[in-house]
């Protein structure tokens, strides 16, 4: 079991280069960690991954356990087992939390086949006891007035309720108080199992305080070049990222 | 257990019951049509109808003037659309029935006609949730019936024709005065050929605590379903009315013109709910006005699926002191099919109070077009209106047009408009979609979430399937 991106390039549907071959291994049970500064190509490898339309990818492959995922409509991806916590979720008026999520379940049934309303509450309100929000929040349109924090929770609550094989988590520390930032790890961290992978996306060594990482890589100008432990990210977070200049190509 | 499940919890016979999907309607059975008006409109058809119905001279002279008016008046496409003028008058049969007149029991209702309002599950509705039932087959009604206890309370339900003959001393002071024949050239259409609709009479002071439902079917091809409805509510009575309407899918255009008039007296209250599912070649040109005296209330709640095109501006007449009116609308045009839809609040008397609320959504080349007229003169004091109007486009081709005209004199009013237009933008579509929701699904989702308010205002049988026939109509619009 595995997540697997090999080689792959990515561009702007105007040509416009992003990804310049990733290679990437995730075996379940891993949590892998992936830093680098502003527009190296990170929160677009979580894009390319989940099958956004914004991007063309013009080489390589995403497989999962052998699936590959390339061939896979947006919502295929995500019910082969990929999720992704955004940095920026998009709001759906009118639409409740409690609503949202069921669909999204629903979508995960066979035809003919509906979600047990009270098993449904029961699940829910327990995961959201788990990252402390309020039952209010049920009724609420999905992330419609939220504050950064609540937006954050609710995609945790969500990769909760989805229990996916790989959660990608694209910055989700960003904006989040520290009280916040234990919620969201505590949810991540109830999660981890030998089935189940995680690609972290962030700028900082904070969150990886609390979600400790088996794997740490930098990524630069679309492509990841450099590898290792957890002690990558205390180097990154003392020296920044100013070696990336050594090893540019240009 | 959290409000919003609860619809789903609907049993299954109820939700079977109330189902408006526009496939089902799609069906017609061979005409057995032992008077039919043929083809064009004139002095003769006029004639034929009131033959046929046995009409009293004051109604066939009625229609003869209301013919008149209907010539004389130009087609409104200084305003309207073009597409008005694709109507051809003298292709339209006027009036089919099969001579009987409406049965009181299923029983007797002829086969065809009873497999006809079954397979629409009309006769289930009734036994799961209405007070009383009249379910209309091309011109005439077929079957009509009231529970028991409220024919003993005096409430009256039946068809127009028999309203006019059985009970003229309540039918005739009220009939043309809230929309008078020259109100457009379409009302002259009505007057001049009417057929079938509604006549409702509520005593003082009884308040139904079921609704009263109208089912309208056109089942011939080329035919023009032309029904009148007079609904009066006496003082402090309250009633809820809902109507229904399908016709299946033909080769030619099909018109549907009604006339629905309301009067709610003292202290009255009317609901008037319409859930319109017709198929994409009927023309759709209805005027419904409801006049709300003293204290009263005269609420529609109307919504716009299906049809070529639908031009309905639902109004209500405040013409007593603190009167209420309020309009809540949703339109969905798809592909081919234009709505346009409104509301008119005329404000005539001191402390009126009037609510317009409309939603449309447009989908491919679906256009929608939402006309407003509020009308507060000077001489008035303490009027209150609020207008919301929001349109969701769904793809670039769609359009939306909004023509509010808010006419108030005076200062002592208090009015305000607020009017939105929102996409479906990728990147929700992305998120929903990465949750695992099909496009379809998430569509149909955005839209539900869209309407989710006003769809609440729809009795809760009726709320289900509203979702579900949004759910088919996005999931036939995407891939």
């Amino acid at each position: 079991m595995s997540l697997i991106i090999e080689n792959l390039h990515a561009t702007l549907e105007d040509g416009t280069p992003i990804l310049n071959g990733v290679n990437l291994e995730i075996p379940a049970g891993e949590v892998h960690a992936i830093m680098g500064p502003n527009g190296s190509g990170k929160s677009t490898l979580s894009k390319v991954i989940s099958g956004h339309e914004s991007y063309v990818v013009t080489a390589g492959s995403v497989t999962l356990d052998g699936v590959d995922l390339l061939e896979l409509d947006i919502d295929q991806r995500s019910r082969a087992g990929v999720f992704l916590a955004f940095q920026y979720p998009a709001e759906v008026p009118g639409v409740s939390n409690a609503n949202f999520i069921r669909a999204a379940l629903q979508a995960r049934l066979p035809k003919g086949q509906d979600i047990d309303a009270v098993a449904y509450y029961k699940n829910l309100y327990a995961k959201m006891d788990l990252l402390e929000m309020d039952r209010k929040f049920t009724a609420r349109s999905v992330n419609e007035g939220f504050s950064g924090g609540e937006k954050k929770r609710n995609e945790i609550l969500q990769m909760l309720m989805l229990e996916p094989k790989y959660g990608i988590l694209d910055e989700t520390d960003s904006g989040l108080d520290i009280d916040a930032l234990k919620i969201v790890a505590k949810g991540v961290n109830a999660m981890r199992s030998p089935d189940r992978g995680f690609l972290l996306i962030t700028h900082y060594q904070r969150l990886l305080d609390y979600i400790a990482p088996d794997y740490v890589h930098v990524m630069s100008a679309g492509q990841i070049v450099r590898s290792g432990g957890p002690e990558l990210a205390l180097e990154l977070e003392k020296n920044g990222y100013d070696f990336l200049k050594e090893l540019s190509p240009a | 257990m959290s409000l919003d499940l609860l619809p789903e919890t609907l049993d299954q016979e109820t939700a079977e019951a109330v189902n408006i999907d526009r496939s089902i309607g799609d069906f017609t059975f061979p005409e057995r049509n032992k008077f039919d008006a043929g083809r064009g409109l004139s002095e003769k058809t006029i004639d034929y109808i009131c033959d046929v119905k046995n009409d009293p001279q004051w109604v066939r002279e009625f229609r003869h003037r209301a013919l008149k008016v209907f010539r004389d008046k130009p087609m409104p496409t200084n305003w309207a659309t073009e597409d008005l003028n694709n109507i051809n008058f003298d292709e339209i049969r006027y009036y089919l029935s099969d001579g009987e007149k409406p049965k009181r029991s299923w029983d007797d209702v002829p086969a065809d006609v009873l497999e006809t309002f079954e397979r629409l599950g009309i006769p289930q509705q009734e036994r799961a949730f209405l007070a009383g039932v009249e379910a209309q087959f091309d011109s005439e009604a077929a079957y009509s019936n009231v529970k028991e206890e409220l024919t003993k309370q005096g409430v009256i339900f039946v068809n127009s024709t028999e309203g006019l003959k059985e009970h003229e001393e309540i039918f005739r002071p009220w009939f043309g005065k809230v929309i008078p024949t020259g109100d457009n050239k379409f009302s002259a259409l009505n007057s001049a050929v009417f057929s079938g609709g509604s006549f409702i009479y509520i005593p003082k002071g009884v308040k139904l605590k079921q609704p009263l439902q109208a089912y309208f079917r056109i089942n011939s091809e080329s035919f023009g379903q032309f029904e009148r409805t007079l609904i009066i509510a006496d003082e402090g009575a309250e009633v809820m009315y809902m109507e229904g309407c399908t016709a299946p899918k033909f080769e030619t255009a099909t018109l549907h013109s009604a006339v629905v008039e309301l009067v709610a007296l003292k202290g009255a209250k009317i609901q008037y709910v319409t859930v319109q599912n017709w198929s994409s070649n009927v023309f759709n040109l209805v005027t419904k006005r409801g006049l709300a005296m003293e204290d009263a209330e005269v609420r529609w709640i109307d919504c716009n699926i299906g049809s070529r095109l639908t031009m309905k501006y639902p109004g209500v007449v405040m013409k007593g002191r603190r009167a209420r009116g309020e309009v809540i609308s949703i339109a969905l045009a798809n592909t081919g099919q234009h709505q346009d839809t409104g509301a008119k609040m005329i404000h005539a008397a001191d402390e009126t109070t009037s609510n317009v609320v409309s939603k449309s959504i447009s989908v491919g080349t679906g256009r929608s077009t939402y006309r407003g007229q509020v009308h507060i003169p000077k001489h008035l004091k303490g009027c209150k209106n609020n207008t919301e109007c929001d349109a969701l486009l769904i793809n670039t081709k769609s359009r939306t047009d909004t023509y509010p005209a808010i006419t108030v004199k005076g200062n002592q009013h208090a009015t305000q408009h607020e009017a939105s237009v929102s996409q479906v933008s990728q990147e929700m579509l992305f998120y929903m979609m990465q949750r695992g929701i099909s496009e379809g699904a998430a569509m149909s989702l955005a839209v539900n979430g869209f309407i989710n308010d006003l769809v609440r205002e729809f009795p809760m049988e009726y709320s289900v399937e509203l979702k579900r026939l949004i759910d088919l109509e996005m999931e036939g619009s995407v891939g």
